[in-house]
């Protein structure tokens, strides 16, 4: 069996921190810039063009693109045929600390939901995601959250009968309701199936798939399309001033649920999609 | 259309004279306050206490800075989410506060305090704090330092870029201004 040292995971996490934070992913510029060429609205033309200037000062500066550097969500693929000497939630979070301390990001952590609601100063602990894969790699990807954007998800337990126009009702409601304050031009990602946590699971995963990646069965990516259009044609336009570009893309995941039961997650990232992915 | 440049102190007056849609440019003395600080200031007011800062005509910025790289004034810092702050800005409009900077929608009894004292909301852009932050000039913590990200700051910006989203009169430029899109694709 092959072995790792935990040691690894936490320089590969605080690694990732600090270049999610700073270095946009390739798939979301793309995706911003194709749509600033196709933008008819000038207020959003000139909102879509400070857009790319920041994030091209933050790459170019070694700063953060956003103050709001997340919560830090780390998702592991742990092959079946490797092993970690040592506590990979502490090594996970020790990267999270070094990450976070050294490269001048924000610590957005509090300790209790309620009373003192005391921040953690060090933005830990991370918000893990883990699944057993097959292999004996430890595929890692740091995907930072902003909470003006996450405040704005919501999910459904939708009913059988509601059918596939329920479910795309529910999403563009979401979106129209979210408005301007999730920072648009967004990204949607939206859960289908499952059971209420996992909707939400799929939600979250979906948001760091890449951009330009439709959902493999035809019926679902043909619904990620109608329903990306349906919400540029809502007018929010980029933070809101009106526009075509509401949002980036509509990625949608899905899996098997109960013969009662149909529910969707929407769970929005703003126009700062950041994730990163290291393989160990 | 070319910018607006404002100069803090902003007096009632001079908010009354900006309009929904407006580009400005700040320059002077600004205050940063977000959710934990504006609930600080609001129970000294109900308490009847001094404030840390007197807001009488000036403009708090809805933020909580990155930490500041060495040699650097301020890391990113670009707005947070207005509607968080609804229960507490209309106390601060009475007092005199008249400029927000920040993003979002906010409440009709904030847009009430608004009209009736003369102050402006300005929407900054949201997830541009890199570029914002080039901005800020200068930046010292003025209270509540054990907020850390959220304690009061004392900023000076020069030619801070934001837009009049909702005018001393309540026009709200998230209402009209999808709407004048919408109505081009007809």
């Amino acid at each position: 069996m092959r072995e790792i040292d935990s040691k690894q995971i936490t320089d590969v996490v605080a690694r990732l921190c600090v270049n999610a934070n700073r270095h946009l992913a390739g798939d979301v510029r793309k995706c911003i810039e194709g749509c600033r060429a196709c933008e008819p609205w000038p207020i959003a033309q000139e909102i879509l063009d400070r857009i790319i200037e920041n994030y091209n000062i933050a790459d170019r500066t070694e700063m953060a693109i956003c103050q709001d550097t997340g919560l830090a969500c780390v998702f592991l693929e742990i092959g079946q045929d490797v092993h970690v000497n040592g506590s990979i939630e502490d090594a996970v979070n020790e990267g999270v600390r070094k990450g976070y301390t050294e490269g001048f990001l924000r610590k957005s952590c509090v300790e209790e939901p309620l009373g003192a609601r005391k921040n953690t100063l060090d933005n830990t602990p991370a918000m893990i995601y883990y699944e057993l894969v097959p292999g004996d790699q430890v595929k890692i990807t740091v995907a930072p959250k902003g909470f003006g954007s996450e405040n704005m998800s919501q999910i459904k337990m939708l009913k059988v009968s509601d059918g596939a126009e329920g479910v795309k009702d529910f999403v563009v409601k979401v979106v129209e309701e979210a408005g301007p304050n999730p920072c648009p031009p967004i990204v949607v990602g939206v859960g289908i199936g499952g059971t209420f946590d996992k909707a939400a699971l799929m939600a979250k995963k979906a948001i760091i798939r890449p951009l330009e990646e439709r959902h493999p069965v035809k019926y679902y990516a043909d619904m990620e399309a109608e329903l990306l259009e349906r919400i540029n044609a809502l007018g929010i336009g980029p933070q809101g001033f009106g526009g075509r570009t509401t949002a980036l893309a509509v990625n949608i995941e899905t899996m098997p649920t109960h013969i009662a039961g149909l529910p969707v997650a929407v769970n929005i990232n703003c126009h700062v999609t950041r994730h990163k992915t290291e393989v160990l | 259309m070319e910018p607006i440049r404002i100069t803090t102190p902003l007096t009632p007056e001079k908010a009354r004279t900006l309009k929904s849609g407006d580009s400005v440019l700040i320059s002077g003395v600004i205050y940063t306050g977000r959710d934990a600080a504006h609930k600080r200031l609001c129970e000294l007011l109900k308490e009847g206490k001094p404030m840390p800062i007197d807001v009488k005509n000036q403009i708090i910025y809805f933020v909580g800075p990155s930490p500041a790289k060495p040699g650097m004034a301020i890391g990113s810092a670009g707005p947070t989410t207005s509607y968080r702050m609804d229960a507490y800005s209309p106390a601060l409009i009475e007092q005199g506060l008249t400029g927000m900077i920040g993003k979002g929608k906010r409440g009709p009894a904030v847009i009430d305090a608004m009209k009736k004292c003369g102050c402006v909301y300005f929407g900054a852009i949201g997830g541009a704090g890199a570029l914002l932050s080039k901005c800020i000039k200068k930046a010292e913590v003025v209270a509540y330092e054990d907020l850390q990200s959220e304690a009061i700051r004392r900023l000076e910006v020069k030619d801070l870029p934001a837009t009049v989203i909702i005018d001393a009169e309540g026009r709200n430029l998230y209402e009209w201004g999808r709407a004048d899109y919408l109505k081009t694709q007809e």
